[in-house]
């Protein structure tokens, strides 16, 4: 929004989520308005209940706001139905989860198409494309494994591939290095910043401070608000600096 | 094109599927052996009523066949000093149905005479029926060489006779029995000609008890030598019996006349014949009532199929159920990654379709094997229609979609979070 390049990736308004817990209603996520620009690397950090992954949630369009409205890429989602949210999932987001989330019965090749699959109109370069992202993070002499015949961190190797390959506006990234050793995670990490220097949008959720640092912006959450906001702490971030 | 196709969610559903081999198969098994039970029990039930059907017709449809049947003791003639047991059909039956009767083109009368059929040490105990040249045409007998009985061999009462296939082949093992003679009791006799096998009766058109083994010989001969008395030997004991004709078979002039002829001889033989020493077979009410019977026993396989494919349906839809549970993780993610709700529903309905389709599959060609096993040990004609594996298949298909809908839309109602969150 500072830079006011373009219209920003994703942009609350006013957004409020709660849930009922018993007889209580939790407010996950208070009357939030923050805008995501394009191109930003973004880590949303607080402790657990801040509202990070109901933000997460809602910016993944797998749940709706309770009050208030968000863009995703310029398109009101707030409103949209189930169907409508489900093509924004497979053509402008992606995902990157703690626990790899791949699928068990498809090879590499295959879990890295699945968002294509779902696509009205699949490209027709789709098996190339995923072949050069399996490639390209370092598992293209495995693309007819199994998920379990491979490490935690080459399962997150191929979740981010398949988080890349619909070419997605944003990419959510939720605890992605939350179950990986520490020399694991960061080649996770290193492998977003050349994302980020790639262009990309980045919103990682995290509650471990080393991965927030390494973040181009951070943004605090505390009960469903906002406690900070710090940007640009990295002035020069260490792009492509291991790999 | 719209989202995944076809293809590619039936591999996705197959490559899930096997994943859990044994579990596919066993969830199959009730699809499978459903669909092979109706194809086995159906191509059985159409050999049966089929074969059936064919003896009646061999009867003749339009014949009413009148049996003399010998009463129960107690209502035969009653004192013990009485040696001699009179019942049965009389000429005069013969000539009030033949003379009187409208509807009624031909009749012809049977004795049987109980004398056994020999060729040099080779003995049997035949139906020796004594009848008139026209019976073969009546009841629609084929001859296989030489002859049947004519006119000619009645005028001088000769002694000539016919022999059914069975007994030509007994006595006759290794050579024509044309112009050889047998002997029945005590006379000798020239075979004339042979007819063709009939298929081997056994409802209850066939008096009870007797082969299908027959010699006929003309009836002036049958009367002349062995008049209307004759003994029969049973076990241990003698008998003799009276009867004048031991079966008078009435052809109706159409089909549409044996109702009205069958009753019209019911109601004489009922007045004439108290002590109810006679029967009335209608091919042709055999008929009809045989095709009733089919009716009914298509019914009960009917029900029995749609039961085990019920049960086949639930055990499919009890699995798919669990594996929804199982995969909710899985579904979370495709929800995530951009899974519409229906691509989900078309994932476990294709594979839930999968699974009933390859038991029903398995289940055709087992079915289909059955009744070649049956045929060939068990001595039944069986007749696959080309309906029954089709049908079978497509209710195998059927079942799937109806019983992994609801499984399938289950997985759709999932809420994507939760369902990530789902350990």
């Amino acid at each position: 929004m500072t830079d006011g390049v373009a219209a920003p990736v994703a942009e609350l308004e006013q957004v409020t989520r709660t849930y009922r817990m018993g007889a209580n209603e939790v407010r996950a996520l208070d009357e939030l308005s923050f805008a995501f620009g394009r191109g930003e690397y973004w880590a949303v950090m607080g402790s657990s209940g801040s509202g990070k992954s109901t933000l997460l949630n809602l910016l993944g369009c797998l749940d709706r706001p309770s009050s208030g409205s968000y863009r995703i890429d310029g398109v009101d989602v707030s409103t949209l139905d189930d169907d409508r949210l489900s093509e924004i999932r497979s053509t402008k987001l992606g995902f990157v989860f703690q626990s790899y989330n791949l699928i068990p019965q498809l090879n590499v090749l295959e879990n890295i198409l699945v968002p294509l699959f779902y696509q009205d109109e699949p490209p027709a370069d789709g098996l190339a494309r995923a072949t050069r992202l399996a490639e390209r993070v370092g598992l293209g002499n495995r693309l007819e494994h199994r998920p379990l015949e491979l490490s935690g961190g080459q399962q997150q190797r191929v979740a981010i591939a398949r988080a890349l390959v619909n070419h997605p506006t944003l990419i959510l990234a939720d605890e992605a290095t939350g179950n990986l050793d520490s020399h694991t995670a960061m080649e996770i990490l290193a492998l977003l910043d050349e994302l980020h220097a790639e262009g990309r949008t980045i919103l990682i959720v995290t509650h471990e401070p080393d991965v927030g640092e390494r973040a181009q912006h951070v943004l605090r959450l505390k009960d469903g608000r906002i406690e900070s906001v710090v940007r640009d702490q990295n002035p020069a971030p260490a792009v492509a600096a291991v790999r | 094109m719209k989202g995944p196709s076809l293809a590619r969610t039936v591999r996705l559903g197959v490559s899930s599927l096997l994943l859990h081999k044994l579990r596919s198969l066993l969830t199959t098994l009730g699809v499978l052996f459903g669909t092979s039970s109706v194809i086995a029990m159906l191509a059985i039930g159409e050999g049966a009523s089929e074969e059936a059907q064919e003896q009646i017709r061999q009867l003749g449809s339009r014949n009413i066949i009148l049996r003399s049947v010998k009463p129960r003791e107690d209502f035969a003639t009653g004192q013990q000093t009485v040696r001699v047991v009179s019942y049965g059909l009389t000429e005069d039956d013969l000539a009030r149905v033949r003379d009187t009767f409208p509807g009624v083109s031909r009749v012809v009368p049977v004795r049987e005479i109980f004398e056994e059929v020999r060729k040099g040490d080779r003995a049997m105990n035949p139906r020796v029926l004594a009848t008139l040249p026209v019976y073969r045409e009546i009841t629609g007998r084929v001859v296989a060489e030489g002859r049947f009985l004519a006119d000619a061999d009645l005028d001088v009462t000769a002694n000539v006779c016919v022999l059914s296939d069975e007994v030509a082949s007994y006595l006759f093992p290794f050579e024509s029995p044309l112009g050889q003679t047998v002997k029945v009791g005590a006379d000798y006799y020239t075979v004339v000609g042979t007819l063709l096998a009939r298929v081997r009766p056994q409802s209850d058109a066939a008096p009870a008890g007797k082969s299908t083994a027959e010699v006929f010989i003309p009836l002036e001969t049958g009367q002349k030598w062995y008049g209307s008395i004759q003994v029969k030997l049973r076990a241990g004991s003698r008998e003799m019996e009276e009867v004048e004709l031991h079966e008078v078979v009435v052809e109706a002039d159409s089909a549409e006349n044996v109702p009205l002829v069958a009753s019209a001889c019911r109601e004489m033989l009922t007045r004439n014949h108290p002590q109810g020493d006679y029967e009335v077979v209608v091919p042709l009410e055999l008929l009809l009532r045989a095709e009733a019977t089919k009716r009914i026993f298509n019914i009960v396989l009917g029900s029995i199929a749609s039961i085990s494919l019920l049960v086949g349906g639930i055990g499919i839809m009890n699995v798919m159920l669990a594996t929804v549970t199982e995969r909710t993780r899985e579904i979370g993610i495709r929800r995530a990654l951009g899974a519409k709700r229906r691509h989900i529903v078309m994932q476990f309905l294709v594979e839930t379709v999968v699974l009933s389709v390859g038991g029903g599959l398995l289940g055709v060609a087992l079915g289909l094997l059955i009744p070649i096993i049956v045929e060939a040990t068990a001595d039944m004609r069986t007749i696959v229609t080309p309906s029954a594996p089709l049908l079978a298949f497509l209710i195998s298909a059927g079942v799937g979609v109806v019983f992994g809908l609801y499984p399938a839309a289950r997985a759709a109602r999932m809420d994507p979070v939760e369902a990530l969150r789902h350990e």
